[in-house]
């Protein structure tokens, strides 16, 4: 019971773990669980049909300026069955193929959907029985997906691409139908660059990503390059798992790293290094880790994906409301998920943070939850793909990026309700001040000084 | 003489134990705060920041944080956080698996090579380069391969313990006299009976020696293959708390990791003394 609970209400369990379903921390927690989904369905469906329909940001806007929202709504309606599209995709098609599932996952706040809705009974409440496993390094979970032993995993949203084109693994067809977590990373240096804040006297530093597939990889290279630091030349950028960061930090063998939370905070916390800037300060918005499976396990047992998928957005739309970050925090602290101090989720999680320089930040979207894999995403990685040389020649952006992000749940119940998926689901975004337009990915790739010539 | 040998050589132990525990413990003190913060900065803080703590705990925690996981040491939260029994027990479950294995295949087979001068000369090549290869080096062929995590893990075990045993035992065998040999052929005793009453006596001793070798590997090997693959064992603990960045956890880790391979080598050695005879 917390608190600030009513202490006379007689159906209210003393200890904590204690709802009416038994899956709750609480009764509260319960009631917000259970009311919400529907809603949540509601809305994804709702805004998948809106972005078909409008491809374009500006022609969406023009057109509910033009007759209002209610009514847009209405006429949509009238030839799009968005009550049974919600339907269709809150029902699924019926009992799943498989409960019990393992999902693998590694240690870092991006995670925080497929953890949390482990312990606060989001798999559960879709007849699932789901263990959220700890697993060692991106290359493991790879291997581990591949050969079955993960029904579904957390992975960087680059990896389903490069899986399935055969980049440093065998190819096989992968799906990302959701992304995990926007924003939610930075840029750390060690505190003793305090007064080296501009990027253009970092040349000779050594920097640290988690993965050469990664955003993380993609973001620090575009950031140092716009500096005018070739990435490739003038530092050393090396892979290395999240906890050596920090460690290698304080041992002085790196300057700096653009690397997940909560490692970013945690070396703050533990006095070695200040966040230089959050990656939502390079690019608004950007996707970071995914929801992944293998297009196999998604053909064969649809009504199980269909399930998970649907705890994913569930909770997904939960932790994206700022008011739940503090209980998430608290539900993924034990050491069974992050094992982290509860302290330093809860910074990162409600963007009210040290910054390792004094000062108390506030920066609320300091993370960010949304599932919708934009395929414009998958253009942008591949041109940084291309730009550093990992893929070569003859890319065809569109189709991939198609394949891999949202190429199934989303079409499939679209056609099930009788419509043509679109062609695209892209958006345009600007990193560091500078537009992209997924329709014109050669020309944006031409567009860079520094890049790796091929 | 001897017994006060012993009692001095105690208290020497005793001694060193106690100066580097205090030496231990003084390097890691916590020192004065390294500078001014705002309380509400400060709250945001770790120990390490606010109070100039070391980032190395010292024995008084590690202590406090062993007896935490001794008093509970079999609780289970889970698939990712189980208590250090239980890991240990995983770990321990492994690598007698494996080692068994190594231990069916590797004595028959050393036994082989060891009788005849043929087969020894012809495996010796590749038995020199399948030695050396570290266990690492086999995990991600192994996980490619056999798909399976804790079989791969085994496997390591069973491949880098092979070794040490079927070298030992060649050679044990092999070098036994030549005279025994023969005088049990003059009394015309069958290859199979010459081999259990005469040979596997003799070398018995060399074979012990190469499967304590072996455990001793086998138990590094579980670690190293442990925290890879992840899941659970003790390797997996250490990666687990090194992500949390929890020195103190992985100092115990050490400890115990330490002190189950001191029990796995006297168990052998115990082995070895029972089978040795005054010739």
């Amino acid at each position: 019971m917390s608190s600030f609970d009513n202490p006379f209400d007689p159906d209210r369990p003393l200890n904590r773990k204690g709802c009416s379903c038994g899956r709750h921390d609480s009764q509260s927690e319960h009631e917000r669980v259970a009311a919400a989904p529907e809603q949540n369905y509601k809305e994804v469906v709702a805004s998948t049909v809106m972005r078909a329909l409008f491809p374009q940001d500006a022609g969406r806007r023009a057109f509910l300026k033009a007759i209002g929202a209610s009514t847009a709504l209405a006429a949509v309606s009238q030839f799009f069955p968005l009550e049974t599209a919600t339907e269709v995709f809150a029902q699924g098609g019926g009992a799943p193929e498989k409960k019990d599932l393992k999902v693998g996952f590694i240690p870092i706040t991006c995670a925080t959907p497929i953890i949390m809705a482990a312990p606060m009974g989001f798999y559960a409440k879709q007849g699932l029985n789901v263990e959220v496993i700890k697993t060692a390094g991106w290359a493991v979970i790879r291997d581990k997906t591949l050969n079955k032993e993960y029904d579904a995993a957390h992975m960087l949203s680059p990896m389903p691409l490069a899986i399935t084109m055969g980049v440093g693994s065998n190819p096989q067809p992968y799906t990302m139908p959701a992304v995990e977590n926007i924003n939610g990373q930075a840029i750390t240096l060690s505190v003793k660059h305090k007064d080296r804040r501009d990027p253009k006297q970092w040349k000779g530093m050594k920097f640290a990503i988690p993965f050469d597939f990664s955003m993380h990889n993609y973001l620090l290279r575009y950031y140092l390059a716009e500096h005018g630091i070739d990435p490739d030349t003038d530092v050393q950028i090396r892979s290395v798992p999240p906890p050596e960061m920090v460690a290698n930090l304080r041992a002085d063998n790196i300057d700096g790293f653009l690397g997940p939370d909560p490692m970013n905070q945690r070396a703050v916390y533990d006095g070695v290094g200040f966040i230089h800037i959050l990656t939502k300060d390079i690019w608004q918005g950007h996707p970071c880790c995914a929801f992944a499976a293998s297009e196999e396990f998604v053909s064969t047992m649809p009504n199980t994906y269909a399930a998970l998928l649907k705890a994913i957005i569930d909770a997904t739309a939960f932790a994206h409301k700022p008011e739940n970050r503090k209980q998430i925090a608290e539900a993924i602290a034990p050491a069974n998920y992050l094992n982290q101090p509860q302290i330093v989720l809860e910074q990162i999680l409600t963007g009210t943070f040290a910054d390792g320089l004094g000062n108390v930040v506030t920066q609320p979207d300091r993370v960010d939850f949304d599932p919708f894999p934009w395929q414009s995403f998958a253009v942008w990685i591949l041109t940084q793909m291309k730009r550093w040389g990992q893929i070569k020649g003859e890319v065809d952006y569109a189709a991939i990026a198609r394949q891999v992000f949202l190429a199934t749940d989303t079409a499939k119940l679209m056609r099930e309700v009788g419509m043509t998926p679109p062609d695209t689901t892209s958006k345009s975004f600007s990193v560091m001040g500078k537009t992209f337009d997924p329709t014109k990915p050669d020309g944006y790739l031409a567009s860079f000084k520094i890049r790796k010539a091929t | 003489m001897l017994s006060s040998l012993t009692v001095r050589a105690a208290v020497l132990s005793v001694l060193i134990f106690a100066v580097f525990i205090g030496a231990w413990h003084l390097s890691t003190r916590a020192t004065a705060p390294t500078s001014a913060m705002s309380p509400e900065y400060a709250k945001l803080m770790g120990l390490t920041a606010t109070a100039g703590k070391s980032a190395m705990p010292g024995p008084l925690d590690v202590g406090a944080k062993l007896w935490e996981h001794l008093k509970r040491p079999f609780y289970d939260n889970g698939p990712n956080d189980k208590g250090l029994g239980i890991q240990l027990g995983y770990s321990i479950g492994r690598v007698m698996l494996g080692y068994l294995l190594a231990v069916i295949v590797a004595l028959p087979f050393g036994f082989l090579i060891g009788m005849s001068p043929l087969l020894s000369r012809a495996f010796d090549p590749f038995i020199q380069i399948m030695k050396p290869i570290s266990p690492l080096a086999w995990m991600p062929l192994a996980l490619y391969t056999i798909k399976d995590s804790s079989i791969s893990a085994i496997f390591v075990i069973f491949i880098c313990a092979i070794w040490p045993m079927l070298i030992n035992t060649a050679f044990g065998v092999a070098s036994v006299r030549r005279e025994w040999i023969n005088v049990a052929r003059t009394l015309e005793v069958k290859p199979l009976r010459r081999a259990l009453t005469v040979v596997l006596p003799a070398a018995a001793p060399t074979i012990l020696t190469g499967m304590r070798i072996s455990i001793g590997i086998a138990w590094l090997v579980i670690v190293a293959a442990e925290m890879l693959v992840g899941g659970t064992g003790i390797g997996y603990f250490v990666w687990n708390e090194w992500n949390n960045l929890s020195i103190t956890n992985v100092i115990i880790a050490i400890l115990l990791i330490g002190v189950i391979g001191m029990v796995f080598d006297q168990i052998l050695a115990r082995a070895t003394r029972l089978v040795t005879f005054p010739e």
